[in-house]
């Protein structure tokens, strides 16, 4: 086995193109579990973390670009305002060790339906940056996610960045687990509302075999919600969008939870997380007028 | 292949070194620091949590090449930032884990150690204040422990913090 170490971004390129079938490796919190119990034995490491950029963050035109290799403990900190959704997601994350060094580019990269990021790139509408020696992609979240595990990223490829669009309106995430703290979500949830283009996002983790939207329930959102005047939903609206994200989500059975369950909790969470979006919209109304 | 990289202050160099190998490994296995302990391998329980760079991760998530060049802080490592003169001396998060029996087999105290050092040093030590219960609880839910039921730990963080705030009020102008 061999452990590649470039210094620069295409360095990093140049090694993954040579070696197609090298395990990248930043924060290494889902890498070496699967080192330590030998479950899988690559032919090469490509460690990323010597290359500064993936590790930044910041403005990019109207958007925020965050590096694949900005940990989750950066994001708390640093993007609560930008993309609270993403930031309420990454205190949900493990632990503080493993938030000081687990990535959202990780995440990306394992792509596990139950990762917590998911939900949130979802329904803000994110855009994946995914780069090679050829040239660079842009991949929008809502078409990355292929199959279990699988997604739009080519073998010669690296995730650069994600590019989230400026927030305009409120953002929740919930997410169900056993306790608060080291919990795999048994299921999630993430609702945008999005005052500049007058539309609602979703994003469903832990209920299918790829991270979810709830199309249906989008739709339904966006057409009933009172964008112009910040009227109150009606109770009957918000329980329908909660019938909605549940029908939506494709679980299973398995030692987490039941794929009931998972329904329930997605209804409930879907509900709540909708009411608090509205609250929050009304609130930015008035601030507003 | 070799790792080189600073050790508590002191460069140490591991040969021999498999690349898929953890630090945690190393420190235990090749250069003589079994201070970190391995109860899991998979993130789970923070008995390996060491400082690197700077912040706290669990040594057993970080392949040793990660770390060529940087800076690594082991519970040994704890005593010797704070002795005076010659005699070595417990740090403070040490003594009040001795004091308020923190410690039952201490499997644990190791890494709860460097995660409560760290805490309180980003808090009371930064002039921040004693921390409150629930940011002590966050900050050390990633230690596992089977034995205490994690009250003594608890009051030993809280003494140890508030010791470090009012060591922080004397200093201060
Ligand atoms: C104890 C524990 C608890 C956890 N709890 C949670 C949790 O609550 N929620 C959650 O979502 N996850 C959780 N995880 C999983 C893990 O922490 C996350 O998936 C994290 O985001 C992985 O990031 P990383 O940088 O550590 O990834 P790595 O382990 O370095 O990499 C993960 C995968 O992504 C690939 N990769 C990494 N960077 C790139 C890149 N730039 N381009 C292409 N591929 C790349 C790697 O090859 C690998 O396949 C937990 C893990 C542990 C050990
Ligand atoms: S041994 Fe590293 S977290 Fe348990
Ligand atoms: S003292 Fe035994 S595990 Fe904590």
């Amino acid at each position: 086995m061999e452990f590649l170490s470039p210094a620069t971004w295409e360095e990093a390129l140049a090694a993954k193109s040579a070696h197609p079938d090298a395990v990248p490796i930043m924060g290494g919190t889902d890498v070496m579990v699967e080192l330590n119990f030998d479950q899988h034995r690559p032919s090469a490491l490509l460690d990323l973390t010597r290359v500064a950029e993936l590790a930044e963050w910041g403005p990019d035109g109207s958007r925020v670009r965050l590096g694949a290799g900005v940990s989750y403990t950066t994001i708390i900190q640093r993007l609560g305002k930008h993309a609270p959704a993403l930031a309420q997601a990454a205190r949900t994350v493990a632990s503080p060790q493993i938030r000081n060094r687990g990535t959202v580019g990780g995440n990306l990269g394992g792509a596990s339906p139950a990762g917590d990021s998911h939900p949130p790139l979802l329904a803000a509408d994110a855009v994946i940056e995914l780069a090679s020696v050829h040239g660079v992609r842009h991949v929008a979240a809502r078409e990355f996610y292929l199959g279990p595990r699988r997604t739009a990223r080519r073998d010669d490829e690296l995730i650069a960045a994600v590019l989230l669009p400026e927030r305009a309106g409120p953002q929740h995430f919930c997410k169900i687990g056993t306790r608060n703290a080291m919990v795999i979500a048994v299921a999630s949830f993430c609702v945008t509302l999005d005052a500049a283009t007058r539309t609602a996002g979703t994003g469903i983790g832990s209920a299918g075999p790829t991270p979810l939207r709830a199309v249906a329930a989008e739709e339904f959102l966006t057409a009933e919600f009172d964008w112009q005047g910040a009227g109150p939903l009606s109770e009957a609206a918000v329980r329908h969008f909660g019938e909605l994200v549940a029908s939506a989500a494709r679980p299973i059975d398995d030692v987490r939870g039941s794929a009931d369950y998972r329904k329930h909790a997605l209804s409930v969470m879907a509900r709540r997380a909708l009411s608090w979006s509205v609250t929050d919209y009304r609130k930015g109304e008035a601030q507003c007028a | 292949m070799r790792v080189t990289f600073t050790v508590n202050g002191e460069r140490m160099t591991a040969d021999d070194v498999w690349p898929g190998e953890s630090l945690l490994y190393v420190l235990r296995e090749r250069l003589g620091l079994p201070g970190s302990k391995n109860a899991c391998e998979q993130g789970e329980c923070g008995s390996c949590t060491v400082y690197l760079d700077g912040v706290t991760v669990c040594s057993c998530m970080v392949a040793a090449g990660q770390c060529e060049g940087r800076e690594v802080g082991t519970v040994e490592g704890l005593a010797d930032d704070h002795s005076e003169g010659s005699e070595r001396r417990l740090c403070a998060v040490q003594e009040a884990f001795a004091e308020a029996g923190a410690v039952q087999c201490g499997f644990c105290t190791p890494g709860l150690l460097v995660q409560a050092d760290d805490l309180i040093s980003r808090t009371a030590g930064a002039g921040r204040g004693v921390p409150e219960d629930p940011e002590i609880r966050e900050a050390l839910a990633g230690n596992l422990c089977r034995c205490t039921g994690y009250e003594k730990i608890i009051d030993a963080v809280r003494t140890a913090a508030r010791r470090e705030h009012e060591q922080v009020g004397q200093e201060a102008p």
